[in-house]
């Protein structure tokens, strides 16, 4: 055997000239002609719609597909062009995205940030997807919109209310149309010191996980601000289905409100348990005792059924907006027409946001005349808009957050239909729920265009 | 060569050959067929085959030589994963360090699990192994959350320290942006690819990468496997009472198996956190622990190549069939009359798309009834039938099984 001289230098010197020419065909192909990953073709461009199709929201994830198979029908000028005909951009006509046909893929999240990670490399890889989004968890919006950004491809997030999706966690490449937890907090708080007073205890039940800690915080500080008092708070196991144990000593605590911050099937069950153990038949401190959910969803009330009558949250759309509220959320109307025409029945706030992304992506492609994330993105940031059924809303440049008014809503006492579930109690007006964008941390970071 | 045995060679160069082969192999559809849907060469499902067969092998060889079944390898698979995130995140971007210190770390949580767990035998061990690995994930998805990221889960950071100078990759940021994963420079996403005659293939570096650490991976365990270490092992599970009477303690032997085991599923972890800077306490969860033990018993639990093909089985179904819609099968059916292509869409809709468990598990039933060796008797089977149609005198003598 030959004896080699390996020093030190040698071998850094070797590795820094291998890594080099090694590095080489990389730049010479993924997608050079256009400059930015996944460019499309002249004839069609393909979205990528990352939902859970499986796990514990996987109902929302179903109404999620189906706006997007909705926005795509719209986009590509089939339907009665839903929201496009109400949308104050006009720059979309009803023939693609820059003339290209839309054509889309779809995958399962599961709910888990691996799988969903998975699933969205696999969207960008395999399928050239130039766009993704979805997500009806926090994590895995965080998650999947830290892959976006590293790959260099917009995301468009979906259902996510945690504050850590535009605030710890943004990124650059990353957008959210939907409100987040601080909002709800600051909508929820005059409504309910006007209803159950300013010197109430408030017992918190949290979902152990980023959304629940960053609700509870935001409710805990907008209430405490206004004089209640917090007894205490408890964090459940997200996969935690029968919350008889927690809730069974909330009576005794010296508590007068229970704060759920639990979503989805947890916020079914915790609630149906917090029912059936009579709190909302009992009095403590000389008051009857309350419960709140900062996030309500149409599903969510359907699954707790008759147990939500009465209770107060907090959401970014319903339905019945614009016949309730007026014309200033016009959009509402054109959207739960065509959603009804082709499914039958009317669609969830996670449809309502995920509808919204898909054309506000299509819309700034159209204007920025490429579909570059780093014009996109230009495109997007700052933009004011208006008939997309929220009123006039803007997308924040420093944080990629859009704002908007948020509902303050409660469960029906007497409900006509499945569907017909929750009543709004007052509109919110988005000055009121803004804050500074620096407040949550996090860097922007600059736009990746990939390739 | 290289100390094996001429089989043990030609499986080694075969594996070798299938590896770097992979990307081509793995496009066997023209791009923008209708089949297009099934090729599964694209860099993240390559790199997910050879990191969860690294996953498999080292599984396998706690499992197929001393038949000592754990239920908690994804606890070492998830605390690799962590470990290499933080070095990434603390050191350097270069995935050297990562996957270094991610085998270390399973190597002694594995020792710290082994040597408790190992104290029972048969279904008891498998339930304390069970326990510990839900521990884990209970930790990681709550206690430990300042190091572990909770529920979000860890991710690299702009304001990361990265303290390694920059040529090994230190530095927080480059042009604004979180550097990614790289080798000396070669980034783990770059890719070169390669359009030829409609189809097009996709060489990634990260997958060569893996793809290398898998060989190196399969070649020990070749070794451990034909060792007198492994020979000591295999009496673990054929009559451990008979060796202890014979004068030998078995326990230290099944320590080290079980600690090799366990860091074999630290360096898929590590692998794993550098192709893809994102962990998530849902890798340690008991289902990440059953799909490994799933994948070397779908492939043939005690052989070799086994559970690598097993893991690149079941990988293929969740990355391929969740991904196919009713959408899509109204394209593939389209040219039949509308009445049978509704019905025949109907008919496939609970197996594709969210239903892709329900297909692995008609699957997994079926190659355990008719293949209870897993895909490597099909193999075989299908080996033998070759040969015996071709051979045209058979002697009647059956060669014994290696």
């Amino acid at each position: 055997m030959s004896k080699s001289n390996l020093t030190r230098r040698g071998v850094l010197k070797t590795g820094a000239v291998a890594g080099a020419g090694l590095a080489v065909p990389t730049y010479l192909s993924a997608g050079s002609h256009a400059g930015f990953t996944n460019a499309p073709g002249d004839s069609s461009v393909t979205l990528g719609f990352n939902v859970p199709q499986t796990g514990a929201y996987a109902d929302e994830g179903a109404d999620e597909l189906r706006a997007y198979e909705l926005a795509v029908e719209h986009l590509n000028g089939g339907g009665d062009g839903g929201m496009l005909s109400t949308f104050s951009s006009k720059a979309l006509d009803g023939t693609g995205i820059l003339g290209r046909k839309v054509e889309y893929v779809t995958g399962d999240t599961q709910t888990k940030p691996d799988a969903a990670r998975a699933s969205a490399r696999s969207m960008i890889e395999k399928d050239g997807a130039v766009m993704i989004t979805g997500g009806s968890s926090s994590g895995v919006a965080v998650a999947v919109q830290a892959l976006c950004q590293e790959a260099g491809i917009i995301f468009m997030a979906g259902l996510t209310h945690s504050n850590d999706t535009t605030g710890k966690d943004k990124k650059a490449n990353g957008f959210r149309h939907f409100f987040n937890s601080y909002m709800s907090g600051a909508a929820l708080a005059p409504i309910l010191a006007s209803n159950y007073g300013k010197d109430r205890k408030a017992y918190h039940l949290t979902a152990d996980y980023n959304w629940g800690y960053t609700t509870e915080e935001a409710v805990r500080t907008s209430t405490e601000a206004m004089g209640w008092e917090t007894v205490a708070a408890v964090k459940t196991p997200l996969a935690q289905t029968d919350f008889s144990s927690y809730v069974a000593p909330v009576l005794n605590s010296g508590a007068d409100v229970l704060v759920l911050n639990h979503y989805g099937a947890n916020m079914v069950n915790s609630l149906t348990s917090a029912v059936q153990f009579g709190l909302r038949a009992a009095e403590a401190n000389g008051k009857n005792f309350e419960i709140i959910v900062p996030l309500y969803s149409r599903l969510m009330a359907r699954g707790a059924g008759k147990n939500v009558a009465g209770i107060f949250g907090s959401t970014n759309w319903h339905w019945s907006l614009e016949n309730v509220a007026g014309s200033k959320y016009a959009g509402t109307n054109a959207f739960v027409q065509s959603f009804g025409q082709k499914y039958g029945f009317p669609p969830s706030q996670a449809a309502h946001t995920c509808y919204c992304q898909t054309l506000l992506y299509a819309d700034a492609v159209q204007r920025a005349g490429s579909f570059n994330p780093c014009a996109v993105s230009e495109a997007l940031e700052g933009f004011q808009f208006d008939g997309l059924g929220n009123g006039p809303t803007h997308y924040r440049a420093e944080d990629h957050q859009c704002f908007k008014d948020v509902l303050v809503v409660k469960g029906k006492e007497n409900p006509d239909n499945d569907f017909d579930l929750l009543e709004i109690v007052d509109v919110t007006p988005a000055e009121q729920v803004s804050y500074d964008a620096s407040i949550f941390g996090g860097e922007l970071g600059s736009c990746n265009p990939g390739a | 060569m290289l100390g094996l045995n001429k089989p043990d060679t030609r499986l080694l160069l075969i594996v070798i050959a299938l590896v770097a082969a992979a990307p081509i192999l793995l496009n066997p559809f023209p791009e923008g067929s209708g089949l297009a849907q099934f090729n599964a060469g694209y860099p993240d499902l390559m790199q997910r085959f050879v990191i969860f067969g690294i996953f498999a092998i080292g599984f396998n060889i706690l499992f197929g030589l001393t038949g000592y079944l754990s239920f908690g390898h994804a606890a070492f698979l998830g605390a690799g994963s962590y470990a290499g995130m933080w070095m990434m995140k603390l050191l350097s971007i270069n995935v050297i360090p990562a996957i270094i210190f991610s085998t270390v770390i399973a190597g002694v949580i594995s020792l710290l699990i082994g040597f408790i767990s190992l104290r029972r035998s048969g279904i008891y061990f498998s339930i304390l192994t069970l326990a510990f690995a839900q521990m884990a994930f209970s930790l990681a998805a709550s206690v430990l959350t300042p190091i572990t990221g909770g529920e979000t889960g860890l991710q690299t950071n702009l304001n990361d320290p990265r303290i390694f100078p920059e040529f090994l990759g230190g530095g927080a940021s480059i042009d604004g942006n979180i550097p990614k994963p790289s080798l000396f420079g070669i980034e783990m996403t770059a890719s070169y690819q390669l359009p030829l005659a409609g189809w097009e293939f996709t060489f990634n570096w990260g997958y060569y990468i893996c793809g290398i650490v898998m060989i190196l991976a399969f070649y020990m365990a070749i070794r451990i496997f034909r060792s007198p270490f492994g020979l000591m092992l295999k009496a673990v599970k054929s009559n451990q009472q008979r060796m202890n009477y014979t004068g030998l303690n078995a326990k230290p032997y099944m320590l080290a198996c079980f600690v090799i085991s366990g860091m074999y599923a630290g360096l898929a972890g590590g692998l794993m956190a550098a192709m893809d800077p994102q962990v998530g306490a849902e890798r340690m969860q008991w289902t990440a622990s059953g799909e490994v033990v799933l994948m070397t018993i779908l492939g043939g639990v005690g052989t070799l190549i086994g559970p690598v093909l097993g893991a690149g089985l079941i990988k293929y179904f969740e990355n391929i069939f969740s991904k196919i819609n009713d959408n899509l099968l109204h394209q593939w059916f389209a040219f039949l009359p509308d009445g049978i292509e509704d019905f025949l869409v109907t008919i496939i809709h609970p197996f594709i798309g969210k239903g892709w468990h329900l297909t692995l598990g008609l699957m997994f039933m079926a190659v355990i009834i008719f293949l209870p060796g897993g895909l490597v008797e099909g193999g075989k089977r299908i080996g033998r039938l070759v040969r015996k149609s071709k051979d045209t005198a058979p002697d009647g003598k059956t060669n014994p099984a290696e």
